[in-house]
């Protein structure tokens, strides 16, 4: 009987998500070998910051995304929940000339409500997820439109916004640690200088923000319930579970981490742009996909999820430095999330 | 017996359609099991769902421990001690078991919005102790058998404390040693107090463990007797509203010496290992074993459900290549799943669709139009030949009872001219009057010259119909018996010959063979 449960725990290892998230991470790794390779430009400092900061913006709106997919359900309107979120900011900071962080703040609100009301829509009218954030995909595009008035909102009385995402923290900090070694480099003959590390913040926001949705995801009831949804509704809802209100959380949160996807968005280009947005929400599930999160609930994982974003961005960046076109980075890309699902389907199937 | 627990007055519930209750009554006791039976759809489910609020109930009254209650939604029900199993498993598979016992009120960290991981598993495991079950918690249920699963679903209904207990049907899915352990539960819980309701087929087994029996038909409620003072003759007959006598076993008649179907070493992974056996016209072949022997395995195999890593199957001497269950049809092998509502019918498309549905290239005419009248009058043809009780034929297959459900699979496969059809567990789920139905009508199938295979979990079924009786165990064919030697100690000894094949030299002649072509153990 002991040996048994044995068997069946090491088998079940095997099978789990770690595999999958190994299957990702070793593409990743091979990418950047392999781009590296390529190409000198590649593994440069500025680049891979480059990549970094590429990532930060859909990396988050992919948090989100993560949740709505583990409960078997989808959400197509995160990329321009992010474009409405991102106006409302500029509309807080800009236009009602409020304090920063009360305009961030805002943004947020903004997005976490058209995630709530998504989740209304799902949980409580009962239309199919895919309708209704289709349907608040164009509300929130023709808002975004309407609310500035087909203009871009700068920011340009404002230029400490920029620095929420472009500015550096860990620069300070790190460069004084930095300086000593680099000063022994070059007395003794060494012409290796480590160079200055100005991480952007945005780097440190999507970690962070990662950090705070796997807790939420592992260690959470919301984070439970977001799984028992996708593994078996009715099962969950049978257990007096208010699956209603917990969808609606769901949906909320991803709807919050759009809002901050917005934020960034407007602090990085230093402007609310309104026509900004639509595909992203493809690349978004296209990130999480790529990290095994499974369309048809019950698993996924945010580690996977930041990998696959990461997948994503090295793709498109080191096709770009190997002077690819970018219409045919789109078609590498599309085959690559075929590909992803094909090997997790594959796998599965061993079993 | 204690004091008065539930009763339940005069409920009402209808369906869009359907007059599911009317005027039904309940009660129970505390320390009692009452076992509630009735055909199929006679409102045995609907009444406890009701009970424990999962339907909300259209007239009538609830009483609790005396003092009347409204139990709106199965959190209410937990809340008062109502806790259901359901007839089907309602777990979430990616969570572990811990997870699952526990869902909807996990332990918390001090922040309330944090779990208790450790705690989780620690609370599990002690009601696994103090049920002397041997489950990891830590165990993703996906990874468990179904009988495990079951006894998943059992602690966690137990987990709320629970003062009434009411279980659907728990032991279709159990083997006779699991069924045991789940009868020495609920003894247990009887002496603590608890007032347990047991809705199942299989009277034999209520016989054993209840104290009182009430009866459904048609929604309607039809009488309450002491167990001891009931045969089950007279349980049956006021189920079904007529006394049917519980036949002799049929003796089929022989079939031909002629083989339909052979197949030589096949394997699959795990669970089909070496598989070789025959099949002659008009035989009823039975596949006897425990759950998880790998019978539906080989069943799918054959069916080309599954892909086999090695062997061959042979249709009329033959050598075919079965792929998919499209070259099995072509072959005339159609499949009958144990799980009708997943893989047997299109719920949502009516009978006369369904009928159709495997062979739909006879219906076409030119340029791939559908030719209605002749679906319509196949479907016509399938409902009166099998006596498939339904209004008409533009019916739902979803709102049919599960005898019917079945009858309708059969129409679909003779409807493609199959002829060997494999059943698996063709009665599970399916109540007596229907059941001795479809037994009926798989005597007239091999009468016909159909061969069919049989797998089967209920030895008195297995031992009443089949020809032949082969048996599996761990994916290994361990004994193949005739019928008239066939006993269900000897079944049940195959059944259990873990790691193959033991000769046992001491036995006559006139105990079966163990099956030697196959392979080593």
């Amino acid at each position: 009987m002991e040996t048994d449960a044995k068997i069946i725990q090491k088998k079940s290892l095997l099978r789990s998500d770690t595999t999958q998230r190994l299957l990702a991470f070793g593409a990743l790794i091979i990418l950047f070998v392999g781009f590296s390779i390529a190409s000198p430009n590649f593994f440069q400092f500025n680049n891979v910051i480059g990549i970094l900061l590429a990532t930060a913006v859909n990396g988050v709106l992919a948090l989100g995304v993560t949740f709505v997919i583990i409960t078997a359900g989808i959400d197509l309107s995160v990329g321009t929940v992010m474009t409405f979120s991102a106006v409302m900011a500029g509309v807080f900071i800009t236009f009602w000339k409020l304090p920063i962080q009360v305009g961030i703040l805002g943004g947020l609100m903004a997005g976490a409500a058209c995630g709530l009301v998504n989740g209304a829509v799902v949980a409580k009218m009962k239309v199919p997820p895919f309708i209704a954030t289709l349907g608040m995909f164009y509300i929130t595009k023709g808002l975004s439109l309407v609310i500035s008035g087909l203009k871009p909102i700068y920011f340009n009385d404002t230029p400490v916004f920029r620095q929420v995402t472009m500015g550096s923290v860990l620069a300070p900090v790190l460069d004084p640690i930095a300086a000593p070694l680099n000063a022994m480099f070059k007395s003794s003959g060494n012409s290796f200088q480590i160079p200055s590390l100005e991480i952007p913040n945005a780097v440190l926001i999507l970690f962070g923000a990662a950090i705070i949705a796997s807790i939420i995801l592992t260690k959470t009831i919301l984070g439970r319930y977001t799984f028992a949804l996708g593994s078996n509704e009715e099962a969950t809802r049978l257990s007096g579970v208010n699956t209603v209100a917990w969808k609606m959380a769901v949906f909320t949160l991803c709807g919050a981490f759009a809002g901050l996807g917005g934020v960034m968005m407007a602090s990085r280009l230093n402007s609310a742009q309104p026509a900004l947005g639509s595909g992203y929400e493809l690349d978004a599930i296209a990130a999480a996909v790529i990290g095994g999160t499974s369309l048809s609930g019950g698993e996924g994982t945010i580690i996977g999820t930041i990998i696959g974003a990461f997948i994503i961005s090295v793709l498109t960046n080191g096709l770009r430095i190997m002077s690819v076109p970018q219409e045919w980075q789109m078609v590498v890309t599309g085959a690559i999330v075929i590909l992803a699902v094909y090997l997790d389907i594959l796998r599965r199937r061993q079993k | 017996m204690g004091e008065e627990l539930v009763l339940m007055e005069g409920i009402e519930k209808s369906f869009p359609g359907v007059h599911a209750l009317s005027q039904c009554h309940f009660e129970l006791r505390s320390g009692e099991v009452h076992a509630l039976v009735g055909e199929n759809g006679a409102g045995k489910s609907t009444l406890m769902k009701v009970l424990s609020g999962v339907y909300k109930k259209d007239a009538g009254r609830i009483l609790y421990k005396g003092k009347e209650v409204d139990i709106p939604n199965p959190r209410a029900a937990l809340h008062l001690g109502i806790s259901i199993i359901h007839q089907e498993l309602n777990l979430m598979n990616h969570l572990t078991v811990a997870q699952n016992i526990f869902i909807g009120r996990e332990p918390r960290r001090q922040v309330k919005f944090f779990l208790d991981d450790k705690k989780i598993n620690e609370e599990a495991e002690k009601l696994f102790a103090m049920l002397h079950l041997n489950l990891d918690p830590r165990t993703k249920v996906a990874d468990l058998t179904v009988a495990k699963q079951q006894m998943v679903e059992i602690v966690k209904a137990l987990s709320f404390n629970a003062e009434v207990l009411i279980m659907d049907e728990p032991t279709a899915a159990l083997t006779d040693t699991e069924i045991a352990e789940l009868f020495r539960i609920v003894s247990h819980l009887r002496e603590q107090g608890v007032g347990i309701v047991h809705i199942s087929h299989r009277l034999e087994e209520l016989k054993s463990i209840s104290d009182r029996v009430t009866v459904m038909r048609d929604g309607q409620y039809i009488n309450t007797v002491q167990t001891k003072e009931a045969s089950i003759d007279q349980i049956i007959g006021m189920m079904v509203g007529r006394t049917i006598f519980e036949a002799t076993p049929e003796v089929p008649e022989n079939p031909s010496e002629e083989v339909v179907l052979e197949v030589k070493n096949l394997n699959l992974g795990r669970m089909v290992k070496d598989v070789s056996f025959n099949l002659k016209r008009g035989e009823i072949l039975g596949f006897a074993g425990l759950v998880g022997a790998g019978r539906t395995e080989v069943a799918r195999a054959i069916f080309g459900a599954d892909t086999i890593d090695s062997g061959e199957i042979y249709v009329m001497g033959n050598k075919v290549q079965i792929k998919s269950p499209l070259d099995a049809v072509k072959n005339g092998i159609g499949y009958l799943s144990e799980d009708r509502k997943r893989y047997g019918l299109t719920l949502g498309m009516d009978v006369e669709n369904n009928v159709v549905l495997a062979s739909f290239n006879k219906f076409l005419g030119a340029f791939g139009w559908v030719n209605n009248d002749k679906t319509r009058s196949t479907a016509n043809q399938m409902v009166n030949t099998l006596s498939i009780r339904t209004p008409s034929i533009q019916q739902k297959t979803k709102n049919l009872s599960g005898g019917n459900q079945q009858k309708v699979i059969v129409g679909k496969w003779l409807t493609a001219d199959t002829d060997v059809l494999i059943f698996d567990e063709p009665t599970r789920g399916i109540d007596v009057g229907a059941k001795s139905e479809i037994y009926k009508l798989l005597n007239e199938l091999a009468r016909q010259g159909k061969s069919i295979i049989m797998i089967s979990s209920e030895l008195p079924e297995i031992l009443r119909m089949s020809h032949r009786v082969i048996v599996m165990c761990e994916g290994r064919i361990t004994g193949e018996i005739n019928v008239a030697d066939a006993t269900q100690e000897n079944i049940m000894k195959y059944a259990t010959q873990r790691g193959g094949i033991i000769v046992d030299n001491s036995k006559s002649n006139s105990e079966p063979k163990p099956n030697h072509d196959l392979g080593t153990a």
